[in-house]
């Protein structure tokens, strides 16, 4: 189980690519389809190169960096309360949450702690960060699918999570709120309960989309059975988040290992489908939205009163060190490992972005499927282009 | 996480990776830490750099693979861009060397982490790379989703990785010379343009503005604006 | 639009320039209210949202100010188009949504043809537009449209089947392959003796109006089979090269054929013109006649509509299953039922 076909027809692929040409030479041993990077189902610029035999795929490879930024080397020269900025962007359909475990690494090498409250708050605004990225791709595989439907009751009822981000962060999509030591301020009057209403909306949407799609037979003929990801091949891969929890796997850093946020004292639970299916990598997406609405509403009943800054210095220079905080991301792993020389700005930041290894199982799992089934297969990995180009 | 109040404790199951490691590699181990509850670093040889993948998998239960990466460890020619000015001197009296954590020899340093999904402990592996155009044993047969790590290593450092099938760019436009991600790449935007971004710290209204970058004691409410 | 319903006796040119106005206007007028209602309006609400608003009373112009964006834009043809079979494609489709029309009866004396093989007709010439399907997809020379077309060839050709079976138990009790005779029928017919309403034939052959929607689904290539544009797959299929003017006459084509197939799914399986309670050869029906048909055929068209808003598609190999596994099967069964029913009853 390596993860290429054999060299000799990847660089054939890559030959065929390269010369990029718009017209078909039909021959009879196959053709080379682009899936991408100008294609519906990629969202984005995700560009895969297929070689089919009839609609089989013989063999796949994705091709990326249509959107490569160099996050990695631009942290290098910002300094560290800069740098949230730039993750921002990473997977920008939930941002507050790549915020987080850089900020929880640079605690760590600092060695300061945010106070409690903003701890919790923290806790809150990852999680409603979550339910507005999953959400969408709780729509969108409807989309992928061909039931144009699901996505506009996503769209619908992302706004009012939008709306509470916004509420709290000032921004809809990049709330660069997270500081090192706590957060840049506290909650507005009456959100707590506002954001109440919006949790019973989102658990309606819930249920929506457990009738609409989850419980329709073609969604379900169309997704069992469909890209099976035995759990060791994914953990090979490192594939993380909802993607290894529907392989059986049941590990959540959330509840395994220690983030720094309040979700140890939270009553939660992981959930995991045995099946390691497209259909399962769904199911457990759509439960982790109704999980995460669970978590937040603990956290708005919890969240205890106190100050949202530690005391941190106003211009910050991190310890000398090395440090790697990782946090369960809406689309997985996501973790940084930052090398400090006690200067302003980092001296190496490598992003662990989880949409990177959750894509590059794709050469493995698409061998031997169709081509309606590698847009399924690609659309339930759930991968946000940002978050695999960093 | 805050390692304050565990760190003089010992840490019994990374403790047990370290040894298992040493056992396992002999020689091939040469430094390792443990920051008891938070992580755990070791460094093996370049030679020891597959086995030790394999140990881990094999030994250590560490089947999750988690990112693999490098560190440059030989800071820029150009200073640190910080102060950059457009027509500022191109190149410094090169800074020496300052290895992190359980140290290091070489210019090039590997890193990768992989991680243990029952016990939830994770590891960081290191290996020195000797020379400017590095060579090392592929990690794909111990861990398939090494593949587009070390594709990306090999662009963005220049680490060539031996067995690995498919050695081409991947973020990279195909005919991109150069490697990224090395210190002594510059970074032209910063070379063309001096950067504000720098001195953007706000004042507090009242503050004076001698609190310079010195002011470790904490006396600001950092950034807490109104 | 017979000789009988005009004041006037026409001259055989003037007869035939008024059929082919009507019928001009009879694929245009229900195409064109598919759209409104299904696709801007009801599409919408389902959806949650109003759909347009701003042009007409409740964007009741949309339509109009579509068609005048379509017309305005490039006709693009890409360089290593097939440029004669490119340009004709579209047209093969329309002949055949056209021809589809001329055997719809809309009154009793308000007919384009009247043919003794009237459904057969129908069903045979609603073939020609998979070779329009099958031109456009090869001469785009594009592997998006030459996948589409293919899988439209092998979905086109697996449903007609299922299509002709479904027709065959209706042609059993009407007796008849003439349209005309089909509404008859099932006007002055009556079901085991009960006759009040008349024979809808969706009552005794519900099984078979089922498995005339679902082929009907597919024949249109709308979901849950509309793989052939599948758009998450194949970009657009067949249609992906094509712009402006050309666009337009496809997708004039596939929602005039939809608003014709409800037409034949009306007037096989819902009585057509006839209303029940009225004498079926009153001359008040070429008057309503019409009117009533495109209610029913609303009826119909909701039916399809509401599916394609609602169900993710099929892969095409569950498709072919679903045809020659389930439906052809069941429709066989419906045909012997209905046989051994119509000869002992």
């Amino acid at each position: 189980m390596t993860a290429t076909a054999d060299p000799q027809q990847l660089s054939y692929i890559a030959a065929q690519a390269a010369d990029a040409r718009v017209n078909i030479e039909l021959e009879t041993e196959g053709m080379t389809l682009n899936i991408g990077p100008q294609h519906p189902a990629t969202h984005g610029t995700l560009r895969v190169i297929v070689r089919l035999d009839g609609e089989r795929v013989v063999a796949a490879e994705p091709v990326m960096g249509y959107m490569h930024r160099g996050y990695e080397k631009l942290a290098e020269v910002r300094t560290y309360p800069q740098v949230t900025t730039l993750v921002n962007r990473i997977d920008w359909l939930g941002s507050f949450a790549n915020e987080v475990p850089f900020i929880l690494a640079a605690e760590r090498l600092m060695e300061v702690e945010a106070p409690p409250r903003a701890k919790w708050i923290r806790t809150a605004l990852f999680e409603l960060s979550r339910i507005a990225n999953v959400v969408l791709f709780l729509g969108d595989m409807g989309v992928q699918l061909g039931a144009v439907t699901p996505v506009f009751f996503a769209f619908r009822d992302r706004e009012f999570v939008l709306n509470q981000i916004e509420a709290v962060t000032g921004g809809r999509f990049h709330p660069n709120f997270d500081r090192i030591g706590g957060l840049k301020d506290d909650l507005p009057k009456g959100w707590i309960e506002e954001t109440r209403g919006v949790l019973g909306r989102i658990r309606t949407f819930c249920d929506e989309m457990e009738d609409l799609v989850v419980g329709n037979e073609i969604f379900q003929a169309r997704t069992r059975g469909i890209g099976v990801i035995p759990a060791d091949v994914g953990l090979s891969y490192g594939l993380s988040g909802a993607n290894i929890r529907a392989s059986g796997v049941d590990w959540d850093l959330r509840r395994d290992s220690d983030m720094g946020l309040a979700h140890g004292e939270l009553d939660w639970k992981v959930w995991t489908h045995p099946d390691g299916d497209s259909f399962a990598r769904y199911w457990v997406r759509l439960q982790e939205v109704r999980e995460a609405c669970t978590i937040v509403e603990q956290c708005l009943d919890g969240i205890p009163s106190g100050p949202v800054m530690a005391k941190v210095p106003r211009i910050i220079k991190v310890p000398a060190g090395e440090a790697y905080a990782e946090t369960e991301n809406p689309l997985g792993v996501m973790g940084y490992y930052i090398v400090s020389k006690g200067d302003l700005v980092p001296y190496r930041v490598k992003i662990r972005s989880a949409s990177f290894n959750n894509v590059s199982i794709t050469p493995w799992v698409l061998e031997g499927t169709y081509v309606p089934d590698v847009i399924s297969i690609l659309a339930s990995l759930y991968f946000i282009l940002g978050d695999i180009d960093r | 996480m805050d390692e304050a109040p565990v760190a003089v404790e010992a840490d019994e199951a990374r403790d047990a990776v370290v040894a298992a490691l040493a056992d396992a590699l002999g020689d091939g181990l040469v430094a390792s830490e443990v920051q008891p509850g938070v992580d755990a670093w070791v460094r093996v040889t370049a030679d020891a750099w597959v086995a030790a993948g394999e140990a881990l998998r094999d030994r250590c239960g560490m089947r999750y693979f988690n990112f693999l990466s490098a560190i440059d460890w030989q800071p820029s020619p150009y200073g640190r861009d910080m102060d950059a000015q457009v027509d500022g001197p191109e190149a410094r009296e090169p800074e020496p060397r300052e290895p992190g954590v359980t140290g290091g020899d070489t210019r090039f340093q590997l890193l990768a982490r992989v991680h243990n999904p029952d016990t939830g402990i994770g590891v960081h592996v290191k290996a020195d790379l000797v020379g400017d155009a590095p060579e090392v044993d592929s990690w794909i047969p111990v861990y398939p989703g090494a593949d587009w790590h070390e594709r990306e290593a090999w662009e963005m450092f220049g680490i060539s990785f031996r067995g690995h099938p498919n050695q081409v760019h991947l973020y990279l436009p195909g005919a991109f010379e150069g490697n990224p991600l090395r210190k002594d790449y510059p970074l032209l935007a910063r070379r063309i343009k001096p950067w504000p971004g720098i001195v953007d710290v706000e004042l507090m209204p009242g503050d004076d503005s001698d609190d310079d970058a010195d002011s470790s004691g904490g006396d600001a409410e950092g950034g807490d604006d109104e | 639009m017979s000789t009988l319903t005009l004041a006037v006796e026409l001259a055989y040119w003037q007869q035939t320039t008024i059929r082919a106005v009507v019928a001009l206007v009879a694929v245009l007028i229900p195409a064109g209210t598919l759209v409104y209602l299904f696709l801007f309006k009801m599409m919408s609400f389902m959806q949650s949202r109003l759909g347009p608003m701003e042009a007409g009373p409740y964007g009741s112009l949309q339509l109009l100010a579509e068609v005048g964006k379509f017309l305005q834009k490039e006709d693009v043809l890409p360089r290593k188009a097939d440029r004669v079979v490119f340009k004709a494609a579209p047209f093969v489709v329309l002949i055949s949504t056209f021809l589809l029309v001329l055997v719809i009866p809309g009154g009793p004396d308000a007919f384009f043809i009247d043919v003794d093989t009237g459904i057969f007709l129908a069903l045979a010439v609603s073939s020609i537009s998979v070779i329009g399907i099958l031109m456009a997809g090869w001469a785009s020379s594009s592997k998006y449209s030459l996948l589409g077309a293919l899988r439209a060839t092998g979905q086109l050709i697996a449903y007609e089947l299922p299509l002709v079976l479904a027709v065959m138990g209706v042609v059993i009790q009407a007796g008849t392959l003439n349209m005309q005779g089909i509404v008859m029928a099932q006007a002055e017919g009556e079901i085991f003796g009960f006759g009040a309403i008349g024979n809808p034939f969706i009552i005794t052959q519900f099984l078979g109006f089922v498995i005339f929607l679902i082929a009907v689904q597919a024949e249109l290539t709308q979901p849950p089979f509309d793989m052939p544009v599948a758009e998450s797959e194949i970009v657009t299929g067949y249609l992906t090269e094509y712009t402006g003017m050309r666009f337009l006459l496809f997708f004039i084509g596939e929602f005039a054929t939809a608003g014709i197939f409800s037409a034949l799914a009306a007037t096989l399986f819902l009585g057509g013109w006839y209303v029940p309670g009225l004498d079926p050869t009153d001359n008040l029906f070429n008057v309503i006649g019409p009117l009533v048909l495109m209610g029913k055929i609303i009826l119909v068209a909701f039916l399809i509509f509401w599916f394609r808003f609602t169900y993710p598609r099929f892969r095409e190999d569950q498709l072919q299953t679903l045809a020659w596994k389930v439906l052809i099967p069941l429709s066989l069964v419906n045909i012997v039922v209905t046989g051994v029913l119509k000869v002992l009853v």
